[in-house]
């Protein structure tokens, strides 16, 4: 239950996979910031959090528990029962799964970013100027500069090209037709619109390098894989063109002509001068400046280890920029078979190369040799191929073709190849864990025997860091946990650079899998905490590396990343984050930009609004550049939606500081100003509308000037600013808005379908818009251009279009909507059928059906018999739920419909297809209540007869579903009224207790259970007893809804029955091995105790206390403590009889006996506090005291329970006269215990203690004595 | 501390101890136990006016000025700390 079970994960895939198709179908050209591209869920859980599904799993369940609410065990016995092995099988075992195989393109993108260098911190250094050396700010800024102005200069030269060869065309295409300027036109458009990528497209074509290519493969392939001779060789072509770029010096430049870092940052040039690598001409090209003494190549010492397999090097010397690797010799040009013999190949090279050579060992033309050999030497005869036969040479198309069953190898031994190095990791020395493939370029080191000593002190601590991690990565988890208390507890010792160098290069790792993001995010975070300012000169390595989760698609990797964030700001500071960050905001890149705005948002929830207004208010008025002001506003954005009504108290101003963007000259600015302005007034809704006053005149404006996707985002804004309107501004502004958005109902755009539909509802739920002028001027129109058969096949489309149209119905009534829409129950499309059929479904649930006139009743039922029928698809509760809905709201105006109903049912119930049966069957339980209110016994106990026929079913599905018919029909009618009658019944019932099937089993129980508590007296003892044995069976159900309705059982059958021999059924059973069972059984013992007394079970209940077996004494107890608990101060009447048997477990030598007997004394204590107890529990507590000093968790729980059920029950000075012996003992650990048993006892008693403090002598100039309470009058 | 203990009830039992003003631990001396008592003492007479009244009759006082006097004596109940024997 708690995983999702395989079946859910496929149906989720496939339905993800459809999602994309439509996406891709859809998504022609719109614009990624508008309709937030492929991450329009974020915000939105994807799915159901399983932590509390246990509790409400279905309503049946809890009604069930409403029902029966009479016995119960408490809730924490019922929780505790421990799961059955198989389901702790599939719950630790789920695949791990690569975070970047879920990931799409854009998220993808991540992987471009750089791990930049250290920063400078400039509070740390006090007056002094930065030394040349360290990266400040203003060199960041200067960076940045730099890359936006080649970035211009780019696509300025991206754009003439295009231009030439437009022309170009035109000129040809002017002999054709004279289309030209339109396609210009188009093709300007889309460029703007998507604006990144294109602009890297436009890149490629201009230099026409592989290593420039916006990746399309992003990561793996290119990315952190050596660069074979084959590559440079592909980058070659591009050196003539490159060569115009290269001749401005700029250092930044070169580095710069790859957007992809890794690509960029070939650290092939160290100042040293060393060649590291077969890219002579690269590097030849990359001459850093003598100018500046850092050059771009040398800076990124981080992002160097993934993007260079070092072989025999260790890393962290190379990551030192300056030094020189260890390994420098074995440096020299790879050729590619060396490659092969080394070690540290990186695993995506070794896959590529075995898959490379298997492939082309299969697909290999047959050689005529082979063809000889394979065929008989006689019987054939070599024909000449045909002369029009070509072979095909296009590779697309022979991968088309048929393959030929022939075509298919036959399977060889492969050869044995004695100098290919597998996969098998070297054995990891000292107790490492093992080593993934992939691991090798970050952990290789550490499989270097090199002797300890002969390291320097730096070395030895990076080796030290390494070996942590690799223990938090991969390790058990009690590896684990040492290790990551060891990198928290030495942080400081460690320095953040070492720590931060070796951590962010994991996490970049681009087969990083989820749980190893989690682990490694987990101890960035423990090690922030301790670092604390330390942090600061890192605090853009960190972003870089944590703000792609703040957009991952898994809610808790967001909330990890949001709360690694909040504490970095909270750790660097204010200035330092938006230094930090400051450069990424106008980034060209618009998945920085994102993600950064983002950030920001964390930022400001983490440090106040307030404190960042002034600097998002520079942002958002920047003149320099439109990605700042688009960004700023961004910011605005995502804290609204990030803190929601939190923004109250601040709203004003945000909205101050983005109004302008509406008037902006950029389309995105305007676009996301409106985005941001739904955004805050979504977030402060019903409230605020004051702060709103200055955006709605341009807001208005913007209506009725713009089209397209800003009038979307401006239509967006107004939908959220209408509802905290008064009533009569509401009601004006809609109308005016209406007009609009009714000319937009027609529009063919998805996107802007739903922004409508999202914005009439909105304004419809406004108070002050009224019901007649829905009805006037919305609705024709409204289900003129949205209820068509189209909109249900998209699912968004589909539930934007029922909830409008729910929140119309709420206004103006149930008889409307439902006139419109009941004939197209009858619709031949069967999704738009489905539609329908769920708006009815909410409507008559929200509204009643009384509205409904006679004439539209008769349709109705006929429309919803018929759309029931007709059903064919696997969907089958929507239809179910709204016959349920219609029926009940109906109520006994149904009567005339329910024999056709009930033939349909029948009818049904007979059907070839289990779905159907079930839905059948689940549609008596729905109505069975309004049956009984049309008086409709007689049906009902035809229907009762026909079910009973069908327990033979084999679907348990099915079977469950009819169990669950009897059921409801048994509630309503009763047991006398019956049929067929319990005597019957229950007998067949007996054999389907042994059904495994969950389904199956609730089902039955509940009906055996009911049948236990209301007509007990009409079956047998004996069959009762068979029951019983059953039941014990069931206890070891893994729903926790089955083994209580179990439990409950055993309650009604003793009632029925007597005691005695359930009992000794129930004492029999405490024999078992399994301890849930046993649990069970003592939770049952304790209900059959409390339901017939506990003097009917008591003795039995000692007397097996006698028997010398743990598990059997333990279980008494156990049962002792559950019964004192439900009996409460019934149990002073037996609390003299089982104090000898307390003794004697509170002495055993067995810890649990001595835990369970002290909760039993718990129970009994709060039980009979005040019932004049006092001496057997002094007595009792005697015997408990002296387990204080246990130190197994539960044991010392259980006894300080007791020790406070004791302090309700005897007072708070009889306890404190215990502890005062040793408050003050020589022994520490003695003082611990007391001291803490004083401590609780002084939380729950305080007052109590006054009285009863000891008298403490007074000292030299102290005064101790408190005269106060000798005084008398 | 064991690393048993450290996930369970009572890690936080003893945080939600740490929160109360009056609670000790191991190291507390007979002074601090002395004032934390006396200042207990005192809350619980401001806080019960039947108390008050009384020990108002007792000692001729108005129930205004023993409340005061009892506020005024929890600053330090028991006179300056004793200094502090270094170890």
């Amino acid at each position: 239950m708690a995983t999702l079970d395989p079946e859910i994960a496929k149906t989720q895939e496939e339905r993800r996979k459809m999602e994309q198709q439509l996406a891709s179908l859809t998504s022609v050209t719109f614009d990624v910031d508008l309709y937030g591209g492929e991450n329009r869920f974020e915000g939105y859980e994807r799915s159901i959090p399983v932590t509390e599904d246990d509790e409400n799993l279905d309503p049946g369940e809890s009604e069930v528990a409403r029902k029966l609410a009479s016995y119960t065990a408490p809730k924490s016995v019922l929780k505790d029962m421990p799961r059955g092995s198989e389901e702790d099988n599939d719950m630790g075992f789920k695949k791990p799964s690569k975070i970047i195989d879920r990931e799409d393109d854009y998220r993808r993108r991540r992987l471009n970013r750089m791990i930049s260098p250290d920063r400078n911190d400039a509070f740390a250094m006090g007056d002094k100027t930065p030394d040349a050396s360290v990266r400040t700010y203003a060199d960041v800024m200067k960076e940045e500069a730099l890359k936006k102005e080649r970035e211009d200069t780019m696509r300025e030269i991206a754009k003439k090209k295009k231009e030439e060869e437009e022309k170009g065309k035109a000129v040809e295409r002017e002999k054709d037709d004279g289309s030209a300027p339109v396609q210009k036109r188009r093709n300007r458009w889309d460029q703007n619109q998507e604006a990144d990528g294109s602009s890297k497209k436009a890149k490629t074509s201009a230099t026409g390098s592989d290593w420039d290519m916006p990746d399309s493969t992003p990561g793996i392939g290119r990315w952190d894989a050596t660069p074979t001779p084959g590559r440079v060789a592909d980058a070659t072509p591009s050196v003539s063109r490159r060569n115009r770029w290269d001749e401005t010096p700029t250092p930044g430049r070169v580095a710069d002509a790859d957007a992809t870092p890794a690509a960029g940052v070939t650290p092939g040039a160290t100042p040293a001068g060393m060649t590291w690598d077969a890219t002579p001409k690269l590097a030849g090209l990359a001459t850093p400046t003598p100018k500046r003494q850092r050059s771009r190549w040398d800076e990124t010492p981080a992002s160097m280890g993934s993007a260079t397999p070092m072989p025999g090097a260790t890393p962290a010397a190379a990551y030192t920029p300056g030094v020189t690797p260890l390994g420098g010799v074995d440096l020299a040009t790879p050729t590619p078979g060396a490659i092969n013999l080394r070690g540290a190949i990186t695993p995506e090279q070794y896959n590529l190369l075995r898959w490379e050579k298997d492939i082309e060992e299969r697909n290999r033309p047959l050689t005529d040799e082979e063809l000889d050999s394979m065929f008989p030497q006689e019987g054939y005869k070599i024909l000449d191929p045909p002369a029009s036969y070509v072979p095909i040479r296009t590779p697309a198309r022979k991968l088309l073709a048929t393959p030929t069953p022939l075509g298919t190898p036959l399977y060889s031994i492969p050869e044995e190849n004695r100098g290919q190095q597998f996969d098998v990791p070297k054995e990891a020395p000292g107790g490492l864990p093992f080593m993934k493939p992939e691991d090798y370029q970050y952990f290789g080191a550490l499989l270097n025997e090199d002797d300890e000593e002969e390291l320097s002190p730096d070395e030895q601590k990076e080796r030290k860091i390494m070996k942590l991690l690799l223990k938090v990565k991969n390790g058990t988890p009690p590896q684990r946990k040492t290790a990551l208390r060891q990198l928290t507890d030495k942080a400081r010792e460690f320095g953040a650079g070492p720590l931060f160098n070796r951590i962010l290069p994991l996490l970049m790792q681009p087969t990083l899998e989820d749980q190893e993001r989690h682990l490694l995010v987990k101890v960035i975070d423990r090690v922030l905490y301790k670092l604390d300012e330390l942090v600061r000169p890192f605090v853009h390595k960190i972003l870089v590396v944590i703000e792609p989760l703040l957009i991952d698609e898994d809610y808790y990797a967001r909330v990890e990343g949001r709360e690694i964030i909040s504490n970095l700001s909270k750790a660097a500071g204010l200035a330092t984050m938006i230094a930090a960050m400051r450069p990424d905001i106008d980034n060209i890149d618009e998945y920085v930009r994102n993600t950064t705005a983002r950030a920001f948002s964390v930022v400001a929830s983490a440090l106040g609004i307030p404190a960042l207004l002034p600097f998002l208010k520079a942002v958002c008025q920047s003149k320099k550049s439109w990605q700042a002001r688009h960004t700023g506003i961004k910011i605005v954005q995502q804290i609204a939606i990030l803190i929601g009504c939190a923004v109250l108290p601040h709203l004003r101003s945000l909205v101050e500081i983005i109004e302008h963007g509406l008037n902006d000259e950029n389309q995105k600015v305007r676009t996301i100003t409106a985005l941001s302005l739904a955004a805050l007034a979504e977030a402060s809704a019903p409230y605020g509308i004051e702060s709103f006053d200055s955006v709605l005149k341009p807001l208005w404006k913007g209506i009725r000037s713009h089209r397209g996707k800003v009038l979307a985002a401006f239509l967006k804004a107004i939908g959220f600013i209408i509802p905290l309107m008064d009533a009569l501004y509401a009601s004006y502004y809609t109308k005016e808005v209406m007009f609009i958005l009714i000319r937009e109902f027609q529009s063919p755009d998805e996107e802007m379908k739903k922004i409508v539909l999202k914005v009439v509802k909105q304004c419809v739920s406004t108070e002050g818009v009224e019901a007649d002028y829905i009805r006037s001027d919305i609705l024709p129109e409204f289900f003129r251009n949205f209820w068509v058969r189209r909109m249900a096949l998209d699912r968004r489309n589909y539930r934007q279009l029922v909830e409008t149209t729910v929140e119309i119905a709420n206004k103006v009534g149930v008889a409307d909507i439902v006139g419109r829409i009941v004939e197209d129950l009858k619709d031949e499309s069967e999704p738009y059928r489905r539609m329908v059929m769920e708006t009815i479904e909410k409507v008559v649930a929200n509204l009643g059906a009384s509205d409904i006139d006679a004439r539209l009743e008769e349709l109705l039922i006929d429309g919803i018999l018929y759309a029931f029928q007709e059903q064919t698809s696997d969907d089958a509760n929507v239809m179910l739920n709204g016959f349920g809905a219609v029926v009940n709201a109906l109520g006994q105006r149904v009567k005339p419909y329910l024999p056709q109903i009930c033939g349909t049912i029948k009818w049904r119930l007979n059907n070839k297809s289990a779905k159907v049966r079930q839905q059948a069957a689940d549609l008596i339980s729905r109505i069975a209540v309004v049956m009984k209110q049309c008086q409709e016994e007689q049906l009902m106990g035809h229907l009762g007869v026909v079910l009973y026929e069908y327990l033979g079913e084999e679907y348990p599905e099915v079977l469950g579903s009819i169990l669950g018919a009897l059921k409801a029909i048994v509630n309503v009618i009763g047991m006398t009224k019956m049929t067929p009658p319990i005597k019957d019944l229950l007998p067949r019932l007996t054999p389907i207790l042994k059904n495994r099937h969950e389904k199956v089993q609730e089902n039955c129980i509940d009906l055996v259970g009911r049948i236990a508590d209301r007509g007990a007296e009409f079956v047998a003892a004996r069959e009762w007893m068979r029951i019983c044995f059953e039941l014990l069976e069931m206890l070891k159900a893994h729903k926790k809804g089955i083994r209580r309705a179990t439990v409950n059982t055993f309650g009604y059958i003793a009632k029925a029955i007597g005691p005695q021999d359930v009992l000794a059924t129930l004492l029999n059973n405490l024999k078992v091995q399994e301890r849930q069972n046993r649990v069970c059984t003592t939770v049952a013992i304790a209900i059959v105790a409390e339901t017939c007394s506990p003097f009917t079970v008591l003795p039995a209940l000692m007397n097996e206390y006698r028997v010398p077996e743990l598990n059997v004494q333990n279980g008494v107890l156990k049962s002792l403590s559950f019964l004192f608990e439900y009996i409460g101060e019934m149990g002073k009447d037996y609390i003299y009889a089982v104090t000898p048997l307390l003794e004697d477990a509170l002495m055993d030598r067995d810890l649990v006996h001595r835990q369970t007997a002290a909760s039993a004394v718990k129970h009994m204590a709060l039980g009979v506090a005040g019932l004049g107890c006092e001496d057997a529990l002094v007595h009792l507590l005697n015997y408990v005291w002296p387990n204080i000093f246990e130190t197994s968790p539960h044991v010392i729980n259980a006894v300080m329970e007791a020790i406070e059920g004791m302090r309700v029950a005897l007072g708070a000075a009889a306890i404190l006269n215990y502890c005062l012996q040793g408050l003050f003992h020589p022994a520490r650990k003695v003082r611990e215990v007391y001291w803490k048993i004083y401590n609780s006892l002084y939380i729950g008693a305080q007052d109590a203690l006054v009285a009863a403090y000891p008298v403490l002598e007074d000292e030299a100039s102290n005064v101790f004595s408190r005269p106060e309470l000798v005084m008398f009058v | 501390m064991q690393a048993s203990d450290r996930f369970n009830i009572n890690s936080q039992l003893e945080h939600l101890q740490a929160k109360y003003v009056g609670t000790g631990h191991a190291d507390l001396n007979r002074f601090e136990w002395a004032v934390n008592i006396q200042r207990d003492s005192y809350a619980s007479y401001v806080g019960h006016y039947p108390i008050l009244a009384y020990f108002a009759i007792a000692e001729n006082e108005s129930i205004g000025r023993e409340r005061y006097n009892f506020m005024q004596k929890m600053l330090l109940p028991c006179g300056l700390p004793p200094e502090r024997e270094e170890d």
